[in-house]
């Protein structure tokens, strides 16, 4: 790990002044000497990860710790619910009113990681975090992700990688909060050092490899992640997340599957949200499944045939065909867990 | 006490057999300065009792000091610039950059080009050069400055791949390595990369077939696991005009001492070597290892102590392995159940290194009159890979003990029943029943009745391993004026608790506390101890202990003799008294006699002797006892065939060690090697990758370890074994309590769901697919 110098500013405009580069690009400049760049800091739980392996040598962190209001949970307008993003994973999946509100929300977070990591890790950095693909995280593979001219993962070990949208880049996103955070419509806000605020939907914050193949999100230099919006859920709608890792104790999702169904009274489903975590660069929304089970009464059949019609369109690579018989099943028990 | 016409020796009557199922009595001829027989455990105060161990406190309170703790004064960091590529030549090397880096003291190049037995690196990780600097960040900033050319040569990974004729070749003829430190034979044929085979046979392997009424026959595969220490491998290497000190988490300081000794042409009595705290050795330990010479040469160089404890990558990469196998076996037998014949075929991968057999479970676990098995070592272009838990015997075990759970559903047979018949063991047998009750046998169903999804399943399985000894073994016990009492030993406690054993012993001998022995082991300055790898710690160092002990309480007994004016043949010491033993009142304190000692102290140190019936094998330092060791282990599993997850419940362990010393501690050791087991068999895999051959999981986030909530109930018995072997009669556990537990499994999943995997780790990628749900090349829908 190079040294580096600590900053901590009050204001989210002095931090954002100070911000001068994406953890992304600071990672493609230049991969063999100590950097100048500058970057934020919030849990630091990827940050030391990838600072350690050397794959990323700011100059300066920014600490955003001792900025004040950013780690509160508070009702918004209209039932929604704003969620501090240096808010941490314990604290998130601990909130009465998420516990309450979105069940499938705490589920995925208090499943993240583990409790020591979860005490530290904030929900923003969750978010932003770099993906976990092997190659990506080892400096000797010069990989598209960090500015190199070819991927290691198509033509190598692929076992944990994308079954959607696998081309030129496999990686899978790393945030299983993510998977229900989309599920949930959320909106992120994003504030820069001169106060301009943007709410764009999560699901169009993050971007797929063929829109920036170096990029997961499109977070700008002097942008920081305030928050997350989440929109009100109707009384009628139902939500459940499942997630599959190889092992329950602190590893990440083999799969991971959030299913929102809005239903009627005699669980006739008006409308179904389906997506898969750990699948695809971003998460991936089934609208197959979701088709299969719009207008219909959700019993086992029609779960089974939307886990079936949530792998429509998979491209698995040589080594995680396996995913596909995995995510059908979670697919069909999330649906079935989510109506009960 | 009968005297012989060898004055060397007098005949005694031990107890013998298994208690619980009938102990008889069995006469020996032990060495006249040994101690009398003990007595069952039953009978005992402190020995066979689940004492606490005694630097427990210590350990969970942080006050232990473990190598990476050691700070000396003026003491540098090392480390190490490993290869990036799996085979290159070295072609030209310059360090004068990071020669010139103001923290640096001394950099030394390992790997000189221009003479190709050095140039040649044949795996990723490698050691290159090393630095020694007065900060870590220092070492690391001057190895970004060493400069090396490397010439690419073509490599090969994969162990089918480099079976090929086409391969490319790790090694030539000339540069191979011979022999293998476990003892492989170093005289077998090297074709492309093949080494071996060497190969085993008894009787008449194709009449035996012949004769055979059912026949099974299946390959099997294993994979590489890591030895994951807690505790990296790691010293501080501190080398003086007067002589060499190196503490180091080892398994051996004894063995390292020699190492040392050779290496650097030093005397044995200039170089010390000292171990504390053990965060967890598993083989890969036993001996100096690369990362040990480079220290100690950095240090000569820099004439400054250097410490270099490995990174987690540097771990996984080049600290040892348990190398991968392919088994094949051929099993006949008799409709009764009788073995006719066994045919084993192996080919397994240590890498760069040898050691890839796959044990003598096949050979020697079952009564089968005609036997053959040829196994070979495949190298690749791969770290090393050393001893590891039952080495051999552990992968060995996943293929025999599933074949032959195989070969009793053939012959429609219960897999204990069939076991009975075939293993002439009274103690598997034993443990057999005891297992079987403990985990409801009788209430086994059919492979895959249950109806759902979640499919429930039991297994079992059997362990055998070698009572293995240490002759060259030696401890000293001091008693000093004031009462207090010393147990000196260079023998390491590895996190085992041997120090606590030692002190149950000694303690029963004094018929004092066992928190009144100070332990001052992992030193050798005191006499040598065993290595702690092999399961025989226990066997050899607690046998000279006692015998100390007992010698130093004769020379107390003639004291107190005097001062009490009764013969000395009538006291005891007990209770922190020496008494006359039929008058407690005629006594006088242990204190008080030690109180009239000629001399602040007085001590003894003894030798192993022989086993009192002599050993089966002995060879150099090390022996082997005449009986083997046991254990049958019983898991419950359910599985998820929807998402391909395996999860133990239940793991009932039955094992055997001789004279169990320390229930509490030897519990502690099974559960280690079960959840060791359990790991193996669901979790652990190394993944290297086959186009630049690196590996990909050089950590312990993708490289799978079992966590807590995949950890199973473990219920261990431990058998009572008396064989009147030796001062102790106590034998090892740490390796038998981990070779039954992967294939206990795998029979287990068999049970669950009808489908058996023969291939390890058991993932939900090899599950699903098993159970033909995987789609086979990419699919479009």
């Amino acid at each position: 790990m190079n040294r580096f110098a600590w900053a901590t500013p009050r204001t989210i405009s002095e931090a954002a002044a100070a911000a001068t580069t994406l953890v992304a690009d600071a990672m493609s400049s230049d991969p063999t000497g100590p950097g100048v760049v500058t970057v934020l800091k919030a849990g630091g739980i990827d940050l030391l990860d990838l600072m350690k392996e050397t794959l990323l040598m700011p100059a300066t962190l920014v600490n955003l710790q001792q900025i004040p209001g950013l780690d509160s949970i508070h009702p918004g307008e209209g039932g929604a619910l704003h969620l501090g993003s240096m808010v941490t994973l314990a604290t998130l999946a601990s909130h009465p009113l998420v516990r309450q509100r979105y069940p499938a929300l705490a589920d995925a977070v208090s499943r993240s990681a583990s409790p020591q990591i979860r005490n530290v890790a904030t929900l923003g950095g969750n978010l932003l975090q770099r993906p976990r693909c092997w190659y990506f995280r080892a400096k000797e593979h010069h990989c598209l992700r960090k500015g190199g001219d070819h991927c290691f993962a198509i033509p190598g070990e692929n076992q944990y990688h994308a079954i959607f949208d696998n081309s030129p880049c496999a990686i899978v996103h790393p945030s299983t909060a993510a998977t229900v955070l989309v599920a949930l419509n959320a909106t992120v806000e994003l504030i820069d050092a001169k106060g301009t605020v943007r709410r764009p939907l999560l699901v169009d914050f993050f971007g797929p490899p063929d829109q920036d193949i170096m990029r997961e999100n499109n977070l700008k230099p002097h942008e920081i992640l305030t928050a997350v919006l989440l929109p009100a859920v109707p009384a009628s709608v139902r939500m459940a997340h499942l997630k599959q890792g190889e092992k329950d104790s602190i590893d990440w999702p083999l799969a991971d599957v959030a299913v929102l169904l809005d239903l009627t009274p005699d669980k006739m489903c008006k409308s179904a949200t389906v997506i898969l975590g750990a699948a695809a660069p971003v998460p991936h929304r089934a609208e197959a499944a979701e088709a299969a089970l719009i207008g219909k009464h959700i019993d086992e059949d029609i779960a089974r045939q939307a886990g079936r019609a949530a792998l429509n369109g998979a491209t698995p690579l040589s080594h995680n065909a396996y995913k596909l018989p995995l995510f059908e099943t979670l697919v069909h028990r999330a649906i079935l867990a989510a109506a009960g | 006490m009968t005297k012989l016409a060898d004055e060397t020796l007098r005949t005694e009557i031990f107890p013998y057999g298994i208690a619980g199922v009938g102990l008889s009595q069995v006469k020996r001829q032990v060495p006249l300065d040994e101690p009398p027989p003990l007595p069952p455990n039953d009978d005992l105060l402190f020995i066979g009792k689940p004492v606490p161990r005694q630097n427990g406190r210590a350990m969970v309170t942080g006050e232990i000091h473990y190598t990476a703790d050691i700070n000396l004064p003026g003491m540098l960091y090392g480390r190490i610039l490993r290869s990036p590529l799996p085979h290159a030549e070295i072609q030209a090397i310059d360090i004068s950059a990071a020669e010139h880096h103001p923290g640096v003291r001394s950099v030394i190049i390992l790997s000189p080009p221009g003479d190709p037995q050095t140039a040649v690196l044949r795996y990723v990780g490698a050691p290159v050069a090393a630095v020694a600097a007065v900060s870590m960040a220092a070492a690391e900033e001057a190895l970004a400055l060493i400069r090396v050319s490397y010439k690419p040569l073509p490599f090969v990974i994969d162990m089918d791949e480099a079976r090929k004729p086409i391969a490319p070749l790790v090694f030539d003829a000339a540069s191979a390595p011979g022999g293998h430190p476990a003892g492989a034979p170093s005289a077998l044929p090297l074709n492309g990369n093949v080494r071996g085979p060497s190969t085993v046979s008894r009787g008449e392997v194709v009449q035996g077939f012949a004769q055979a009424d059912v026949i099974v026959e299946a390959e099997y595969r294993t994979q590489v696991q890591t030895h994951c220490c807690m505790e990296p491998h790691g010293l501080v290497a501190d080398w003086r005009a007067d002589g060499l000190t190196v503490y180091i988490s080892t398994q051996f300081t004894a063995g390292v001492r020699h190492e040392l000794a050779e290496a650097f042409e030093l005397p044995l009595s200039r170089v010390r070597v000292v171990v504390d705290g053990m965060g967890g050795g598993f083989g890969s330990k036993s001996m100096l290892g690369n990362y040990g010479r480079i220290a100690v040469g950095l240090s000569r160089k820099a004439q400054a102590p250097v410490r270099i404890v490995l990174t987690r990558q540097e771990e996984q990469m080049d600290a040892g392995n348990r190398p991968a196998t392919w088994q094949h076996l051929r099993i006949g037998a008799k409709h009764d159940g009788s073995l006719t014949a066994i045919s084993l075929v192996s080919y397994g991968t240590a890498g760069v290194g040898l050691g890839a057999g796959v044990g003598n479970v096949a050979e020697a676990l079952y009564t089968c009159p005609n036997f053959e098995s040829a196994q070979n070592d495949v190298f690749t272009d791969a770290g090393p890979g050393s001893a590891m838990r039952g080495p051999g015997n552990t992968p060995g075990a996943f293929g025999m003990e599933q074949a032959i759970d195989e070969l009793a559903e053939r012959l429609a047979l219960d897999p204990v029943a069939l076991r009975d018949r075939i293993d002439p063991s009274p103690r598997r047998r034993e443990e057999r029943r005891i297992g079987a009750e403990k985990i409801g046998w009788q209430h086994r169903r059919v492979p895959g009745a249950d109806a759902g999804p979640i499919k429930r399943g039991i297994g079992m399985a059997q362990s055998i391993w070698a009572s293995n000894v240490q002759i060259n073994s030696a401890c000293e016990v001091r008693v000093l004026r004031d009462g207090s009492v010393q147990v000196l030993s260079s023998v390491q406690d590895i996190g085992t608790g041997v120090g606590t054993v030692l002190a149950q012993v000694v303690a029963e001998v004094f018929g004092l506390h066992p928190e009144d022995v100070v332990i001052r082991i992992g030193d050798t300055d005191f006499p040598s101890g065993p290595p702690s790898h092999g399961s025989r710690t226990t066997a050899s160092i607690t046998p000279p202990a006692r015998t100390a002990a007992w010698r130093v309480l004769q020379l107390l007994l003639a004291d107190a003799a005097v001062a009490l004016n009764a013969p000395v043949d009538v006291l005891v010491a007990r209770d922190g008294r020496i008494q006359v033993r039929d008058n407690p009142a005629k006594s006088m304190s242990f204190r008080d006699v030690a109180a009239g000692l000629r001399t602040d102290s007085i001590s003894a140190v003894a030798t192993r002797s022989d086993d009192y019936p002599g050993f089966r094998h002995k060879s150099g330092d090390a022996a082997q006892a005449q009986q083997d060791l046991g254990g049958v282990q019983f898991a419950q599993v359910v599985v998820d065939t929807e998402t391909g997850i395996v999860r133990v419940e239940r793991v009932v362990a039955v094992q055997d060690c001789g004279r169990p010393l320390n229930p509490r501690l030897i519990e502690s050791q099974v559960q280690g090697g079960v959840l060791m087991g359990v790991s193996y068999a669901l979790f652990e895999n190394r993944i290297i990758d086959q186009n630049t051959g690196r590996m990909v999981n050089p950590n312990l986030e993708e490289y799978k370890v079992v966590g807590i909530r995949e950890a199973p109930q473990i219920d261990v018995t431990v058998l009572e074994n008396y064989q009147g072997n030796s001062a102790t009669d106590a034998y090892g556990i740490a390796e038998p309590a981990n070779i039954a537990t992967a294939p206990a499994i795998a029979n287990a999943v068999y049970n669950a769901i009808g489908i058996r995997l023969r291939s390890l780790p058991m993932t939900p990628s090899a599950v699903l697919a098993a159970l033909g749900k995987v789609p086979q090349g990419n699919m479009t829908s």
